[in-house]
């Protein structure tokens, strides 16, 4: 009987299964074909700290999801519309992500005895138990399908089950009528010094299409239309990659060679790594001793000329603030990146949280401010660190880039742009020293952006020295209590006056009326579909998504003057909220917060307005 | 152009203790600028001076050159960051037994393993100068000091040694006084391709006045010390009768003329050596027992970290057709949207 093939707007698929049964590459394979055949999509990787926790536990489960539509995608989703659990573990710790009409695809296999001890089954059947034995429920024995088919593959069965995960990835592309093409390109070329390894993977691959199309467990079968998208070439990007390449094209963009001082740390090191790939396009990576030379080798660039960039997360930012502070004493451009986890200390290093603002904003001695940007997306962080950069490296001042673990790893469909369209940056360089001046002034600034000039050393004339004791603007040493407050009032004012230049807070949704959302940062998918079906629900609340942390845009008082309650949605205790109220204490802010190591869901952002309705 | 030592004086005023082993330092780092100058072609732009915290980090000031004062036992990384950044500098550290040995310890080691070619002036006084008289990591076992008022019960460091156990391929001691040595192994440093690190023993008048006289001193230094030169027989003593040979794995002074032992039983230095066992020896003589060793103990030829960095980056450059971001962001797996 053929298949009846459904039309479906959007389909969430989460693939679960053992850190170490190859999850987060079948999801994204899922993820990249969906993007080739043309639909949105976004992920979310959701997976343990652990290289390889104890097989079949709780905790070794690793997770990936993606989110795929026929119309735009802006969050990978809340609950899923198809589960893959490789293992009893993995069914347990998702099954709370199920939508109440969810296909769950599980390998019977790994549902033995010792299985379901592992997960803490006390029954024999795992279904019954969770609840959920009324569900779609596609159980082939996928181990022992696989061992099979390696065996007539002539592949040792221990190595060949290795594959099963593609077998799992062939039933979702049958349910789903995708096809194989990108897969089979992509372990053609994975595999291309194994020719045996490539015949097994196509084998599983396929033979999973073909028991999905043979099984009654599947009545129908569903289609996600590509959805309409602006014309133009397109590629997946993750968060991690946008920044490392908006800072490579901010570096082509103003000439100024790109430097990258960093030190390993989850998640960020994406960033360190594609950085490390591109030196043909002269970008210099140092793989430092330490947190603390990560930024240091990057101050030392900077003063070089470089355009010189730190990437760490929240523990490696703590180690960084002394030398964040000498950075901004010194004047000198520095682009740091803080991919946010979830903390204090080593916390939850994979998951996601928004908790470093308050460290972003306070966390230096001395009065020490610093511009803040935070990326709202995956392909938002190319902007977002090109602009970074820019201000940066015009302003002669460190900007910190707040990303989160969210962003980071998670991906998304990006236009391409062409480079020629993003402005020029002009740092302040000066080659020679100007008329009349007797000597080169290292902190005369600017009176319009009190900004400073950059004169590079190999200049003939312009030796001075930096540092970071404080200094008149001729550069000598000064303990003058004037000249002190004199240059802390300029080095704040410098930031301050960035407000002039960045694009003004826009509001989504109502532009003016009873409720006004806030947030920032990688909340704004979920931010966004909340608003959207709040819209349609009829509740009629205005969105302002911040990217521009500090400074604040130049409208946000006269938007926030606008509603009658504001309320601030993060994923920390109110960092951003606390922030609001001491720049303009004369308006209430209610807040919505979460510290779980989870992005929002959209439907706790929905009833949190609702209560508030009501 | 011919520069002079004036030409590297800044109009700062030199704030350091009358009596400061520092200004000797200064004055032959002054005094070395433009012999560096001459025999490498280097212009005055070309010099940066880098510094950490503590009594000698206030040197990039005193120098006519660009400088960067910068944090606490940092230097080494910033450093490193500027020299990666632009190879054709030629960037000098200034630091302290504290600054570098300390705090600083590990960017220290890790600058001295990349081979970066920066040189490293380590003012060593045993004591910390600017807080007022703390030990510092190598202030010699049971020192007394307002933190140890019984003793300090640690090792110190031997900065040489520490050097040779993280691969060094540049290490030289010099003494505070010794001006025409510390000018002459400043020179070398230069010259040298890599990471230099020479120790100055230096002394502070005022909390830790005399620590190193006991070798220093004017009557004694020449029995007390040898100074090492490459090629040349180990000779020492005021009256050049003294020497070093090896007694089995030991290094031992010798009076020439005593037990037979003549100028050809010498060990003759050779500072090129790649096996760094017997440099360590070197740097580890301790009076009474053996003269204290300045001069070159080490200077081996190796690849720089810089210049490897740069070779990548060209040879990359000059393989990819990837000429520009817009084509980088064109490349790979693309798809079109009509």
């Amino acid at each position: 009987m053929p298949h009846k093939v459904i039309d479906v707007q959007n389909v969430v698929i989460r693939f679960t299964g053992d850190s170490g049964d190859g999850m987060q590459l079948t999801g994204s394979l899922f993820a990249d074909t969906a993007a080739f055949f043309g639909n949105d999509i976004t992920t979310f990787p959701d997976f343990p700290a652990e290289i390889r926790a104890p097989q079949g536990t709780i905790a070794g489960v690793s997770g990936f999801q993606v989110h795929i539509g026929s119309s735009a995608i802006y969050t990978p989703g809340d609950y899923c519309d198809v589960l893959v659990a490789m293992n009893p573990a993995a069914l347990k710790s998702n099954v709370k992500w199920l939508k109440p009409n969810a296909t769950i695809i599980v390998d019977i296999d790994t549902f033995d005895k010792k299985g379901l001890e592992k997960a803490g089954f006390t029954t024999e059947d795992a279904f019954a138990e969770l609840n959920i034995s009324d569900r779609n429920i596609i159980a082939p024995p996928i181990t022992t399908l696989t061992k099979e088919s390696s065996t007539l593959c002539g592949i040792d069965p221990k190595s060949g089950v290795r594959c099963k995960n593609m077998f799992a990835l062939g039933i979702c592309y049958f349910l789903y009528n995708m096809p194989l093409d990108h897969t089979e390109k992509f372990i053609r070329k994975k595999f291309a010094k194994d020719p045996a390894l490539i015949d097994i993977n196509l084998r599983i691959l396929k033979d999973g299409v073909n028991y999905a199309s043979n099984i009654q467990a599947i009545a129908d079968t569903y289609i996600v239309k590509p959805s309409k998208q602006k014309p133009g070439i397109y590629r997946n990007i993750n968060g991690n990659k946008a920044i490392a390449w908006g800072l490579m094209a901010a570096s082509e963009k103003s000439g100024r060679p790109l430097f990258c001082g960093s030190y390993p740390i989850t998640p960020a090191t994406g960033i360190l790594e594609e950085l490390a790939i591109h030196k043909e396009l002269g970008v210099k990576t140092l793989q430092c001793e330490d947190e603390i030379a990560g930024i240091c080798t990057a101050i030392g660039a900077s003063y070089a000329g470089s355009l010189a960039v730190t990437s760490t997360s929240g523990p490696g930012l703590s180690l960084k603030s002394e030398a964040l502070g000498l950075a901004v004493m010194a004047e000198l451009p520095l682009v740091v990146i803080d991919v946010q986890r979830a903390g204090p200390s080593t916390g939850i290093p994979t998951k996601t949280e928004q908790t470093d603002l308050n460290q972003a904003l306070y966390g230096r001695s001395g009065e020490c401010p610093v511009a803040i940007i935070a990326p709202h997306s995956p392909s938002h962080c190319f902007e977002a660190s090109f602009y970074a950069a820019k201000y940066a490296l015009e302003h002669l001042m460190p900007v910190i880039i707040l990303s989160e673990g969210f962003l980071g790893n998670g991906s998304e469909p990006w236009r391409i742009p062409d480079i020629n369209d993003y402005p020029s940056i002009n740092p302040p360089l000066i080659q020679e020293l100007e008329e009349g001046e007797p000597h080169f002034y290292p902190f005369k600034r600017d009176p319009e952006t009190m900004v400073r000039r950059w004169a590079l050393p190999g200049t003939p004339n312009l030796e001075h020295r930096v540092g970071g004791l404080e200094k008149n603007h001729k550069g000598a040493v000064s303990s003058d209590p004037l000249v002190h407050q004199q240059m802390v009032n300029e080095r704040a004012e410098k930031v301050a006056r960035l407000a002039r230049l960045i694009p003004p807070q826009s509001v989504i949704g109502e532009q003016e009326g009873d409720i006004l959302m806030v947030s920032w940062g990688g909340t704004y998918g979920h931010m966004l579909n909340a608003q959207s079906q709040l819209h349609s629900d009829g509740i009629k609340v205005g969105l302002a998504h911040f990217d521009y942390i500090n400074p604040l845009p130049l409208n946000t008082e006269e938007i926030f003057g606008r509603f009658k309650k504001i309320i601030v949605f993060e994923l920390n205790s109110g960092h951003f909220a606390n922030y609001l109220r001491s720049k303009m204490p004369q308006f209430t802010y209610l807040q919505y917060n979460k510290i779980q190591g989870q992005p929002f869901i959209v439907t706790e952002i929905i009833e949190a307005i609702n209560k508030i309705v009501k | 152009m011919k520069f002079t030592p004036q030409d590297f004086k800044s109009d700062q005023e030199v704030k350091w203790c009358p009596g400061c082993g520092d200004h000797a330092v200064l004055a032959a780092v002054q005094r070395a600028l433009p012999e560096i100058s001459e025999a490498l072609g280097y212009s005055k732009e070309r010099y940066v001076f880098v510094s950490g915290i503590g009594c000698s980090s206030r040197f990039p000031y005193y120098m006519k050159t660009y400088g960067f004062h910068s944090i606490h036992g940092r230097a080494a990384a910033i450093a490193t960051g500027i020299k990666v950044a632009n190879p054709t500098l030629s960037v000098w550290e200034m630091t302290g037994d504290g600054d570098s040995l300390a705090i600083g310890g590990n960017h220290l080691i890790h600058a001295i393993r990349r081979n970066i070619d920066i040189n490293i002036v380590l003012f060593n006084n045993r004591i910390y100068g600017l807080t007022k008289g703390q030990y510092s990591p190598t202030s010699k076992w049971g020192t007394i000091t307002k933190t140890s008022p019984f003793g300090t019960v640690e090792h110190p460091f031997n900065p040489g040694a520490l050097a040779m156990g993280a691969r060094g391929t540049f290490f030289a001691r010099t003494l505070d006084m010794e001006l025409q040595l510390t000018q002459e192994i400043m020179v070398e440093a230069a010259k040298h391709d890599g990471t230099a690190l020479v120790e100055v023993l230096q002394n502070c008048v005022i909390f830790n006045d005399r620590t190193h006289s006991i070798i220093s001193d004017r009557d004694v230094r020449a029995d007390r010390t040898i100074v090492l030169q490459h090629g040349k027989p180990m000779i020492f003593g005021k009256n050049k009768d003294k020497g070093l040979i090896l007694d089995g794995m030991r290094l031992k002074a010798v009076t020439i003329g005593e037990n037979g032992i003549t100028t050809d039983d010498l060990l003759v230095h050779n500072a090129e050596e790649q096996n760094h066992g017997i440099h360590i020896m070197l740097c580890e003589m301790e009076w009474p027992e053996l003269p204290v060793a300045l001069g070159i103990i080490r200077r081996v030829k190796d690849r720089t970290y810089d210049d490897m960095v740069r070779d990548q980056v060209t040879e990359l450059a000059n393989k990819s057709n990837i000429r520009c971001m817009n084509d980088m962001l064109r490349s790979g797996d693309t798809w079109v949207v009509e």
